[in-house]
């Protein structure tokens, strides 16, 4: 008799869990990534050292021409200003940061870079040499085209 | 008096042996001292001992762990000692006598938690700054020398700065602040967050460098 119970119990519990066993092996499956797509993403690399690069459109915040790794930004320091802000810019050759930064929430005029702005890389990003997955046609507006 | 005079006549004739075994004794000693000496003077020139106190351990350390020096392409590693003990003998001791106020800091607990630790770092940080500024940057030099350099190697940036910084006579420290250690508050005018915290030198001309004391208002100025 206790036998009997036993096996119809485990018999169920197995019926029960089969679908979980399947749904486990499916997730599996799924998470795999190939090895060479996987090897493909760590060959992107920073790229090196450049000239400014052109904006796309007006208000595109410029892009980061050099590496930053190492290059923190803390309550203590911020490593960008060190070079960009306007009492060191023109020692270290770096783009200074634009006026646009030298205002306050209500818009008053700051004699300082405001502190609204001082999370540099929230905007301005370094480039990789990844090429993009899908081509798009996209085209600067007129204003940003040279020569026209 | 006469009983002694036979002792005294076999040491005289003894001398030369006794002289000979004391000197090699002497000698014996000599090395076994200084070796004992030398081995545990490298001892405490090791990463291990540095990091074995948790004032290092939990706060520099950490931050190298971050950067270039303890993790790169290359695998070369510069340790704790490689920038901050000299690396020649008489140079390396002075440091190291130097350094002993260090065991007193740590019986005193004067850098014994985080707070405390970062509450002294622009003191620490400005010491090791002048040490490197007035040694020319030696342990650094080390392994970078401005002669070894290929600037074609560089980036633009790199290039550009060192290229000048040669020129000026400037050191490595001058520029390199920070890179391996997080830097302590430092003024850079944005909002009120480190307002009167110490301003970060580059190696300005002395009368530029912000760490100089400021010149008196009643100075006459120059016409």
């Amino acid at each position: 008799m206790m036998n009997r119970v036993l096996t119809a119990l485990l018999t169920t519990l197995l019926i029960c869990s089969l679908p979980f066993i399947a749904s486990a092996q499916i997730l599996e499956g799924a998470s795999e990534i190939p090895a060479e797509a996987k090897s493909q993403a760590d060959m992107f690399r920073i790229e090196r050292d450049q000239a400014p690069i052109a904006r796309n459109y007006l208000q595109q915040p410029p892009l980061i021409p050099h590496a930053v790794k190492g290059y923190t930004i803390t309550k203590n320091f911020n490593k960008c200003l060190d070079c960009h802000s306007w009492a060191r810019y023109s020692e270290t050759g770096a783009t200074k940061v634009s006026l646009t930064h030298f205002k306050d929430r209500e818009g008053k005029e700051l004699n300082s870079i405001s502190p609204l702005r001082y999370f540099c890389t929230q905007c301005h990003v370094p480039q990789y040499n990844a090429q993009p997955f899908v081509k798009n046609t996209f085209a600067p507006v007129t204003t940003m085209q040279k020569g026209k | 008096m006469k009983k002694l005079k036979p002792l005294i006549e076999k040491l005289k004739a003894w001398r030369i042996t006794i002289g000979t075994a004391g000197a090699l004794g002497l000698f014996a000693a000599g090395i076994i001292f200084w070796g004992g000496f030398n081995t545990v003077l490298e001892a405490t020139n090791k990463e291990e001992f540095c990091i074995s106190c948790h004032e290092m351990r939990e706060n520099v350390y950490r931050e190298y762990k971050e950067t270039i020096h303890y993790t790169n392409r290359t695998g070369v590693r510069a340790t704790c000692p490689d920038c901050h003990v000299p690396k020649d003998w008489s140079h390396k001791i002075i440091r190291k006598i130097q350094a002993s106020k260090e065991v007193w800091g740590k019986l005193t607990g004067s850098i014994d938690t985080p707070e405390k630790f970062n509450a002294k770092r622009a003191q620490l940080a400005q010491n090791e700054w002048a040490r490197m500024k007035a040694t020319d940057s030696r342990e650094c030099r080390n392994c970078h020398n401005f002669e070894y350099m290929d600037f074609g190697e560089q980036g633009r940036r790199a290039m550009k700065m060192h290229a000048e910084a040669q020129s000026q006579g400037k050191t490595c420290i001058d520029c390199h602040k920070g890179i391996a250690h997080a830097l302590p508050p430092i003024d850079q005018n944005i909002g009120h967050q480190n307002d009167n915290a110490i301003v970060l030198p580059h190696g300005e001309a002395p009368d530029k460098n912000p760490l100089d004391k400021p010149q008196s208002p009643d100075a006459t100025p120059p016409k």
